[in-house]
């Protein structure tokens, strides 16, 4: 493969950078507007600060911790039944990958809307299983998380040889669990790393299902908000991608490898 | 057995882990539209290096899977020392095993590698270094064991892979085209060195391999498989020298297949030469007789032929020439060329026993 030279390189990321960079200052610009007699000042930030947050605002940090929550369950389902599932697949039903596949891209072509019309009704049967709680929303950003989680884990599984390896494994004594829990998973890491950026941030952003089944999350929180005070809206905005960033951080620190300490106890 | 010191290992090697018996009783294995194996009887002794040696798809590697309980036989059985394992999943058969591609887990060092195993049976952790340093050290890595797999290359892997194997005193150990991955050089040090290494644990061993010099080098007897079965088994010379089937004669080593015909005397007339039959109870009529290009000779007179080809070996040389009949035939002989391409030359067979398979 041919490398591109550095200073196409650093072109490519200029002009992506750039993408990214001028909605973002784009906003601070916004937020910092003094209004009809121009100019510019933290006014609005400070009143953000000094007690809006738990005051005018606090609903938006409680739509902020449901989102999280949301986050945290979503990541929980996805690895509890999507991982296994895609193992189970790969090492004794090869012949149902294609199948699989398929099921688990389906939802990248069913509009969230559409989704939701379909949903309401069995989120009246899971409203009285489970109760109201925003958490069960986890069920449904389940599935739209699907085709990107799908990805992320097949690209990581199609890198490894996870047959042989656990193969390796059996004959060593290693039972199932084992296996799994040992050897694969950790060899799935970056897959599994991947799939929980982009579920994380998928459910951080998604307002449709939230706001046609009358729950109440970070985004439709923000639309609420912008209703009233459209530059404060711009702030909780920009707030809630520093919040992102930092739990993608956070997420990548713990899920990294960990260094392992050799025999002399030095680092390797 | 343990692999701290060399000399405990040979002197415990008559107990665990030494020289298990293993047994497949008219094992069979079906794939769907396809049996792998069809009534394989395989009887390894104590200590036996034996070698599956055959085609693609001979079935082979099935044999080793099923041994190992990663496949399960769809009839037959297998026993260790008399115990019958064919019920018993892989974790507790307590074989060891070698696979074809790499098979060290990417995220642990190579002495973590070499332990997992030992962790598996609850072996303590100071014990457990000590015993997998002592098996790192057998295969000459014991300065590798804090690198991972990726730092390592092939033939080093393996070597880790074999010690991971062995670390546990399995009481079978199973290779399975452990050096097809490796490059020639690499592939002789390594084939001797896993030789060694099983003469000095006694630990019976069955070896899968396509590579017929590789099975000829190593193992005390081989078995040639054909479509789910054993051809012939027996001590390397004896299937060279004295190859029951055609199939076996073409594939260990090479074969001149000559026509010939079998006649009231009990041997087989080839290019006006009389030769013994390997097979003396073969029917009489016209056969294809199978003769080692070692057994063909130039000479100053005898079956007339014209020089095809010749092509230096080393320490050998391959001369390929056209019998009047059109045949063409191999001849393996010293260094120098006797005749350049396009001369006449006569040939001589040596009158060595051959294989032969009946003509239609």
């Amino acid at each position: 493969m041919i490398e591109p030279r550095p200073l196409t390189r650093w072109l490519i990321l200029g002009v992506v950078g750039l993408v990214f960079l001028v909605p973002i200052v784009a906003m601070g610009e916004f937020t910092l507007r003094r209004g009809l007699e121009g100019g510019y000042d933290f006014s609005r930030w400070i009143a953000v600060f000094s007690g809006g947050l738990t005051g005018e605002y606090k609903g938006v940090l409680t739509a902020l911790g449901n989102s999280v929550v949301l986050a945290v369950v979503t990541v929980a389902v996805m690895l509890v039944i999507l991982v296994p599932t895609m193992v189970l697949v790969q090492l004794r039903f090869p012949y149902l990958r294609r199948a699989m596949e398929f099921v688990c891209l389906l939802p990248i072509t069913i509009p969230a809307i559409v989704l939701v019309v379909g949903l309401a009704p069995v989120y009246s049967v899971v409203a009285k299983m489970f109760g109201s709680g925003v958490w069960t929303l986890s069920f449904a950003y389940g599935i739209i998380v699907l085709p990107f989680a799908y990805r992320a884990i097949q690209a990581n599984l199609q890198a490894i040889d996870i047959v042989t390896l656990s193969e390796a494994a059996r004959s060593l004594g290693a039972g199932w669990t084992t296996v799994l829990v040992q050897v694969l998973l950790p060899n799935l890491r970056r897959g599994i790393l991947s799939a929980s950026f982009i579920s994380v941030a998928v459910v951080l952003g998604e307002y449709t299902i939230a706001a046609l089944l009358n729950r109440v999350n970070l985004q439709t929180a923000l639309v609420i908000v912008s209703k009233s005070d459209p530059f404060v809206a711009v702030i909780f905005a920009l707030l809630a991608l520093v919040f992102a960033f930092l739990l993608l951080l956070a997420i990548g620190r713990v899920g990294a490898p960990r260094r392992k300490r050799s025999l002399t106890g030095a680092s390797s | 057995m343990s692999l701290t010191t060399r000399s405990a290992a040979q002197t415990d090697a008559k107990t665990r882990g030494a020289g298990a018996t293993v047994e497949f009783r008219s094992v069979v294995k079906e794939f769907p539209g396809h049996r792998a194996l069809d009534g394989v009887d395989l009887t390894l002794q104590p200590g036996e290096f034996v070698a599956l040696l055959g085609p693609s798809g001979c079935g082979k590697t099935t044999a080793l899977r099923v041994l190992a309980g990663l496949e399960d036989a769809t009839s037959g059985s297998i026993t260790i020392d008399g115990a019958d394992v064919s019920g018993l999943p892989a974790n507790r058969r307590d074989i060891g095993m070698v696979f074809q591609s790499y098979s060290l887990f990417p995220h642990l060092t190579v002495l973590s590698n070499v332990e997992f195993g030992l962790r598996m049976r609850k072996v303590p952790k100071d014990e457990r270094r000590t015993r997998a340093l002592a098996a790192l050290d057998m295969v000459g890595l014991g300065v590798h064991a804090e690198r991972y797999a990726h730092q390592l290359s092939g033939g080093q892997q393996q070597r880790v892979a074999l010690a991971r194997a062995l670390v546990t005193e399995p009481r079978v150990l199973l290779l399975d085209e452990p050096l097809s991955a490796l490059d020639a050089r690499v592939r002789v040090q390594l084939r001797d060195e896993i030789r060694r290494i099983q003469i000095d644990l006694g630990i019976t061993t069955l070896f899968v391999t396509h590579d017929q010099e590789e099975a000829l080098a190593v193992a005390d007897r081989v078995a040639v498989m054909r479509a789910g079965t054993i051809e012939q088994i027996g001590a390397p010379e004896e299937l060279y020298t004295r190859a029951r089937t055609s199939f076996v004669a073409e594939f260990v080593g090479l074969s001149n297949r000559l026509d010939g015909v079998v006649d009231e005397s009990g041997t087989v007339m080839v290019e006006g030469v009389r030769l013994p039959l390997i097979d003396a109870t073969t029917p009489l009529g016209p056969v294809s007789a199978y003769v080692r290009p070692e057994d063909v000779v130039f000479a100053a007179e005898g079956i007339p032929a014209e020089v095809v080809s010749s092509s230096f070996l080393g320490s050998f040389r391959r001369t390929t020439v056209r019998l009047s009949s059109g045949a063409l035939v191999r001849i393996q002989h010293g260094a120098t060329a006797p005749a350049a391409v396009g001369d006449s030359v006569f040939l001589a067979l040596t009158g060595a026993a051959v294989a032969v398979q009946q003509r239609a």
